[in-house]
C-alpha cells in the first residue's frame, strides 16, 4: 500500500470555488477561469501515490501550484475537493484533532526559508515537534540531540539560528523534522535558498541519510537538475496540473508533451543517463565453441575491428582484434586463448555517462557493460556523443 | 428655504439620551461600581502610602542602580535618575510623585491586562478587528476630558475615576500593537508551528507571542506614556499627584509652581520611558 495517495486533489482560491471546478471539468483554462470568475486555480485534479521509502519529487516553475500541492497534503491549505490518504486514512475528511495527531506523528515539513524560531536555540528548535506533544523534557532533549548529530550539528546545540549559515540553518530544519521520527517528510523547496555548492552538498547528504532511514519523502523543487539528482520518481506540474509522472530517465527520454520536452532540453544529460541507456547489444563469440576463424568471420560480417569473447554463461573472458585473428589464421592457430586480450575497459550498468567519458576516451575498443560479472552490452564512442546531443537510439529497457 | 431641508428632522436628542444611558448604567451597575471603587481606592492608597513611607534616598538609589543595569551598565540614565528625582524631592513634591507613580502604574497595568488579550482576539478574527478598530479610534480621538464626566458618575471623585479615564485613553496602543505584532509574525513560522501539530494556544504562546514581544512592548511603552499624560487631567476630578499642583498653579496663575510641577512630570516621563524602552531593545 502506498504511504501517500493523492486522489483528484484540487484547490481553487476565491469566492466560488465549486463553480470554477465545474468550468475546469468543461475544459476551460486556468487563465480563462480567472478572467471570468475571479477564482484562481491552484491545483487541478492532482493524482499520484508515493510508495514507502521513495523520494518523490514534485517539480514545476513558480506559479505551477507545487507549493500549494504540498500544503494540501498536510492541510495547511484546505483542499477544495479530493482526497489525501496517508496510510489509507483520508486527511481531507478528518476533524481537527485527528489531523493534529497525524501531523504530530506521521508528517514533518521542511521549509524553503528554514522557518526556524529565532528566539529558540538550535536544540530548542529541534525539540519543538516533541515539545508540543508534551514529551518529557529529558526524552525530547535526547531525541533532538540525536537528530542534530545525524545532520552534523551536534556541536551547535545552544546557538541561536541567526548565528548559523544558511546551509546549517536548513540542517536544523531537517533535524527538527526528523526529531519526532515521522513516516513522511514534506520538503518544500528545502534547498532552493542555498547557494549552489551548499545545495549540492545537502542533496548528497539527503541521499545518504535516506539510505539509512528509508523515510517516504515528498520533495518540492523548481530545479530540474535537483529533481533528477535526488528523485526516484518525478511529477512535473504546470498550471496546477500534473503533466507527467515518471523516473528521471523516463521524463528525459520520453517527454510526455512539448512542455516537458522544452523543460528537459537544457538538462545536462550526462548526469542523468547511465550506461544502460546508451549501450548496444554486444556481438560475441563463445570461448568454448569458437576459434579465430569464426571470430574473423563474425567481425567481417558486422564490420567490426574487435569482438568480445564470453563463456556459455556470458561471463566476459576477453576480446580479440581483427588483426590478431587474421594473423592467427595465417599461422593456422586454432586455439582462441592464444590471441585473447584482457585489458577490457568496463563499466557497470548504472554508471553515469559523465564517468564513462574517462573510460572510453583512450580506449581502442568499445567499453563493456557488466552486470554481475556478465556482459550485458557494449558502448561505442559514437553512442555517447549521440546521447549527449540528445539524439540517437537512447533506450530505457535494457 | 434651503435650511428647511436640513430642518426637516428636528434636533435628535443625543445628549439627553447619552445622559439617560449613563444614569441608567450608574444605577444599574452600582452594585459593581461601588465595590470596584472601594477596593481599588483602598488598594491604591495603600500602595501610595507605602511608597511614601520608604525613605526617598533609598528609592532614588534603587532606581539609579536599576537604571545602571537595565541600560547595559551605562551611567547616563542612572545619573539622570539621581539628579531628576533629587530635584523633585528638593522642590517638595516627593509625596505627589509617589501618588502620580501609583496612578500611572495601576492604570498601565490594567491597560496591559485588558489590552493584550483584546489585541490577540483582534489578530485572530477579522470580524473582531473590523469591530474593534473604529472603537479604538473613537477612544483615542474623543477629548480625554469627556471621559471624566462618566468616570465621576460611576466612581465619584479620587484616584479610581482617574484610572478609569486613563484606561479608556491609554489602552488603545497596547491593543493595536499586540494585533500588529501577531499579524506580522512571518507566515512560514506560523505554518511551521501548525505543520508540527500545534494547538491554537501552543501556537500563540510558543511562537506568536514571543515573536511579537518587541512590538507589543513598543505598544506598552506608548500606553504608559499616555497614562502619564492623563495625570494632570485626572487631577481635575481629585486624583492626587503632581497634576494637582499644575492644576492649582493654573487656577491661581502661579507660573513658577506650574513650571516646577510640570518639570517633575517630565522627569518622571523620561525615566519611565527609558526604562520601558531599554527593557524592549534588550530583549531583541
Amino acid at each position: 500500500m502506498p504511504v501517500i495517495e493523492v486522489k483528484n486533489l484540487s484547490k481553487v482560491f476565491g469566492k466560488n470555488p465549486k463553480q470554477a471546478l465545474k468550468r475546469l471539468d468543461e475544459g476551460m483554462s486556468k487563465d480563462a477561469i480567472l478572467k471570468e470568475t475571479g477564482n484562481t486555480v491552484g491545483v487541478n485534479r492532482a493524482s499520484f501515490s508515493v510508495e514507502e521509502g521513495e523520494i518523490f519529487v514534485i517539480m514545476g516553475l513558480s506559479g505551477s501550484g507545487k507549493s500549494t500541492l504540498v500544503r494540501l497534503i498536510n492541510r495547511l491549505i484546505e483542499p477544495t475537493e479530493g482526497h489525501v490518504l496517508i496510510d489509507g486514512e483520508d486527511l481531507a475528511a478528518m476533524d481537527k484533532k485527528s489531523l493534529r495527531q497525524v501531523r504530530r506523528e506521521k508528517l514533518s515539513m521542511v521549509f524553503q526559508k528554514f522557518a526556524l524560531f529565532p528566539q529558540r536555540t538550535i536544540l530548542e528548535n529541534a525539540e519543538y515537534g516533541l515539545e508540543i506533544q508534551n514529551v518529557a523534557k529529558d526524552v525530547r532533549k535526547k531525541k533532538a540531540q540525536e537528530a542534530l548529530e545525524m545532520v552534523g550539528l551536534g556541536g551547535y546545540l545552544h546557538q541561536k539560528p541567526g548565528q548559523l549559515s544558511g546551509g546549517m540553518q536548513q540542517r536544523v530544519g531537517l533535524a527538527r523534522a526528523l526529531a519526532n521520527d515521522p513516516e513522511v517528510l514534506l520538503m518544500d523547496e528545502a534547498f532552493s535558498a542555498l547557494d549552489p555548492l551548499i545545495r549540492k552538498e545537502m542533496q548528497d547528504e539527503l541521499i545518504d541519510l535516506q539510505a539509512g532511514m528509508k523515510k517516504t519523502i515528498l520533495f518540492i523543487t523548481h530545479d530540474l537538475d535537483e529533481a533528477l539528482r535526488i528523485g526516484d520518481r518525478i511529477a512535473l506540474m504546470k498550471d496546477g496540473s500534473i503533466v507527467q509522472i515518471g523516473t528521471p530517465e523516463e521524463i528525459l527520454v520520453n517527454p510526455a508533451n512539448d512542455y516537458v520536452e522544452k523543460f528537459v532540453e537544457d538538462v545536462d544529460r550526462s548526469k542523468v543517463l547511465s550506461a544502460q541507456n546508451i549501450m548496444k547489444r554486444p556481438e560475441t563469440i563463445n570461448i568454448e565453441k569458437h576459434g579465430p576463424r569464426v571470430a574473423l568471420e563474425r567481425m567481417r560480417e558486422e564490420g567490426l575491428s574487435s569482438i568480445f569473447v564470453v563463456d556459455s554463461k556470458r561471463n566476459l573472458k576477453g576480446y580479440v582484434t581483427a588483426d590478431d585473428a587474421s594473423e592467427a589464421r595465417k599461422k593456422d592457430i586454432r586455439d582462441i586463448h592464444e590471441i585473447l586480450k584482457n585489458d577490457i575497459p568496463r563499466v557497470e550498468k548504472d554508471t553515469a555517462m559523465n564517468e564513462i567519458f574517462d573510460v572510453i576516451y583512450d580506449s581502442p575498443i568499445p567499453v563493456a557493460v557488466i552486470e554481475n560479472d556478465k556482459l550485458v552490452g557494449i558502448i561505442v564512442r559514437g553512442a555517447v556523443i549521440a546521447a549527449l546531443a540528445g539524439e540517437g537510439e537512447v533506450k530505457l529497457d535494457a | 428655504m434651503l435650511n428647511t431641508v436640513l430642518d426637516f428632522v428636528p434636533e435628535i436628542p443625543i445628549a439627553e439620551n447619552t445622559k439617560k444611558f449613563t444614569d441608567w448604567l450608574t444605577d444599574t451597575f452600582a452594585f459593581l461600581f461601588d465595590p470596584i471603587k472601594e477596593n481599588l481606592e483602598s488598594f491604591m492608597e495603600f500602595t501610595a502610602d507605602n511608597l511614601i513611607l520608604i525613605p526617598p534616598v533609598i528609592v532614588i538609589l534603587l532606581v539609579a542602580v536599576l537604571a545602571f543595569f537595565i541600560s547595559g551598565k551605562k551611567f547616563g540614565l542612572a545619573a539622570f535618575s539621581i539628579v531628576g528625582l533629587w530635584l523633585i524631592y528638593n522642590q517638595g513634591f516627593w509625596d505627589h510623585l509617589m501618588n502620580t507613580f501609583t496612578l500611572v502604574l495601576i492604570s498601565s497595568l490594567l491597560s496591559v491586562i485588558i489590552g493584550v488579550p483584546v489585541g490577540i482576539l483582534m489578530s485572530k478574527s477579522k470580524t473582531a478587528e473590523a469591530i474593534i478598530t473604529p472603537i479604538l479610534d473613537f477612544m483615542q480621538t474623543m477629548p480625554a476630558f469627556v471621559y471624566l464626566i462618566p468616570a465621576v458618575a460611576f466612581f465619584g471623585i479620587g484616584m479610581v475615576p482617574g484610572v478609569f479615564a486613563s484606561l479608556i485613553f491609554a489602552t488603545p496602543p497596547t491593543v493595536r500593537f499586540t494585533n500588529l505584532g501577531i499579524r506580522q509574525v512571518s507566515k512560514e513560522l506560523v505554518e511551521a508551528s501548525e505543520a508540527f501539530g500545534s494547538t491554537g494556544s501552543q501556537k500563540l504562546f510558543k511562537v506568536e507571542l514571543p515573536m511579537a514581544k518587541a512590538t507589543i512592548m513598543a505598544g506598552i511603552n506608548q500606553t504608559v506614556m499616555l497614562a502619564l499624560s492623563m495625570v494632570v487631567i485626572a487631577s481635575m476630578i481629585g486624583a492626587p499627584g503632581l497634576g494637582t499642583e499644575v492644576l492649582s498653579a493654573l487656577q491661581r496663575a502661579q507660573v513658577g509652581t506650574g513650571f516646577v510641577a510640570g518639570v517633575g512630570i517630565v522627569i518622571l516621563a523620561i525615566i519611565i520611558d527609558r526604562f520601558t524602552q531599554t527593557v524592549n531593545t534588550k530583549n531583541k
